[in-house]
């Protein structure tokens, strides 16, 4: 029996064809994930507050943890006068975690395993950290790169490094996300494969499949792990950048 | 054994399938930087059911998914910053006024408590103070009565005295001056029994009076 092709998950198929001149902009399963993620983000957290009580229930109060959870992650990193993005890092940390758990569910397609998603989510945060450190403190953004207390001979050297990383953080940002899914979900769906193609060999076959088996279960748990924890890196990595947009002079 | 080398042959296929895409994922990069013509070659790739390319670094549906990517985040971004933010943070704020307007009272009742705590205690304090003043009061008066009471009786117990010693002394003046007239008829009895004369009264009482005075001058 062939092992199944742990890339096969990864593949995009259009639900809807749609073509604007040369350009495929097609409706695909990707698209389709996008769109879940974000009716069923809402949707909880719009249910979930409906009532709007005092002493909240359930539901109520898991809503209310993450938007204090997000809100602190921001407020401890760029202070109160980076609450103002609030909208937007509470919106990515919500789409990035309900596009990771989505590709936790067994035939669902991961939006997130795909570089150009991460990418666009990281041009996005960078570019308006530049934006707004430039309409904020005008050409004293520049001075991010110029760390206080360098010696005059070395400062040179120092700038280069900052501006690397500088230049560094859109790709680290993107590429953090999008390899921890693309690796996570390749190895586990390799040792669930074992498991399947060892259990068509008979009896001794299941034995060895067992501790495959395990390890899919401890590595199926370890992958949620790091939907949630991926999500959280990106909104604090965001928070972080905002803040150096915020208050350039370190 | 047989089963050792099965799992053997697994791993070394497993080995070659992730292998064979990781080879080729060298491409795509070197592709996207060239442009048009790069992404051409990719199309052509990508139809012969994905044998090509490794999907996420196939740039066929790139267009797509940025475009989707951009209509959910913006509508998710807009329901956020419109909807569900204010509403989830309108419910915390709520619940801090609340929270904050709670204690306030909270407060503000445990001050009137103690207030009237320290009312009561020193309601209390009077009302002992006042007590004992009234016992105070009560006592100083009932001692005074019987001061004066007591003044009375002994006023009355000596003006029985005083008249009873008045009257000792009356009576004990007559018995005196009876004295004087007994002894002269004693004398008249004397004197007639043994001289058989009858002497005069005058002569009785000069002759008493004599002999008492001379008893006294003699006393």
């Amino acid at each position: 029996m062939e092992l199944p092709d742990p890339i096969h998950q990864f593949e995009i198929k259009e639900i809807i064809s749609l073509n604007l001149g040369s350009t495929n902009i097609s409706f695909t399963n990707s698209a389709l994930f996008m769109v879940l993620a974000v009716l069923f983000g809402c949707g909880f957290l719009l249910l979930a507050s409906s009532r709007r009580k005092l002493v909240p229930g359930r539901w109520q109060s898991s809503a209310e943890l993450v938007y204090e959870f997000v809100a602190n992650t921001l407020r401890s990193s760029a202070g109160s006068e980076g609450m103002r993005f609030f909208p937007l890092v509470f919106s990515l940390f919500l789409f990035i975690l309900m596009v990771n758990l989505f590709g936790m569910v067994p035939y669902f397609f991961t939006v997130t395993s795909h570089l150009i998603v991460t990418a666009a989510l990281s041009v996005l945060v960078i570019g308006l950290v530049i934006v707004y450190g430039l309409y904020r403190n005008g050409l004293g953004f520049f001075s991010l790169f110029v760390p206080h207390g360098v010696p005059g001979v070395i400062l040179p050297f120092v700038v280069f490094i900052e501006v690397l990383s500088f230049v560094s953080r859109p790709i680290s940002l993107s590429i953090r996300l999008f390899a921890n899914i693309l690796a996570g979900h390749i190895t586990l769906k390799v040792f669930a494969g074992f498991v399947v193609v060892l259990g068509s060999l008979g009896w001794y076959g299941w034995i060895a499949a067992v501790l495959p088996l395990i390890l899919t279960v401890a590595l199926t748990a370890l992958e949620v792990l790091v939907a949630v924890l991926q999500a959280y890196v990106f909104a604090i990595l965001t928070s972080l950048y905002l803040n150096d947009a915020i208050h350039p002079g370190h | 054994m047989e089963g050792t080398a099965t799992a053997g042959f697994i791993v070394a296929q497993l080995e070659a399938t992730p292998a064979a895409p990781a080879a080729e994922d060298a491409t795509p990069p070197a592709d996207a930087a060239h442009g048009e013509l790069a992404g051409v070659v990719i199309e052509e790739h990508a139809t012969e059911d994905h044998g090509g390319t490794f999907p996420p670094f196939d740039s066929t549906y790139f267009a797509s998914q940025f475009l989707w990517l951009a209509i959910s985040f913006v509508v998710l971004y807009l329901l956020m910053s419109r909807v569900i933010i204010p509403r989830i943070g309108g419910i915390l704020e709520d619940r801090r006024d609340r929270i904050a307007r709670d204690l306030d009272q909270a407060g503000r009742l445990k001050q009137q408590s103690e207030e009237a705590n320290a009312a009561y205690a020193k309601a209390l304090s009077d009302a002992r103070a006042n007590a004992f003043r009234i016992a105070a009061e009560a006592r100083d008066k009932a001692k005074a009565e019987a001061a004066a009471r007591q003044a009375e009786i002994e006023k009355n117990l000596d003006g029985k005295l005083a008249a009873a010693e008045e009257r000792i002394a009356e009576i004990k003046a007559k018995a005196l001056a009876d004295v004087g007239a007994i002894a002269a008829d004693a004398a008249d009895a004397v004197v007639e029994r043994l001289v058989g004369l009858k002497a005069s009264p005058s002569e009785l009482s000069d002759a008493v009076t004599a002999a008492r005075s001379g008893g006294a001058g003699n006393a």
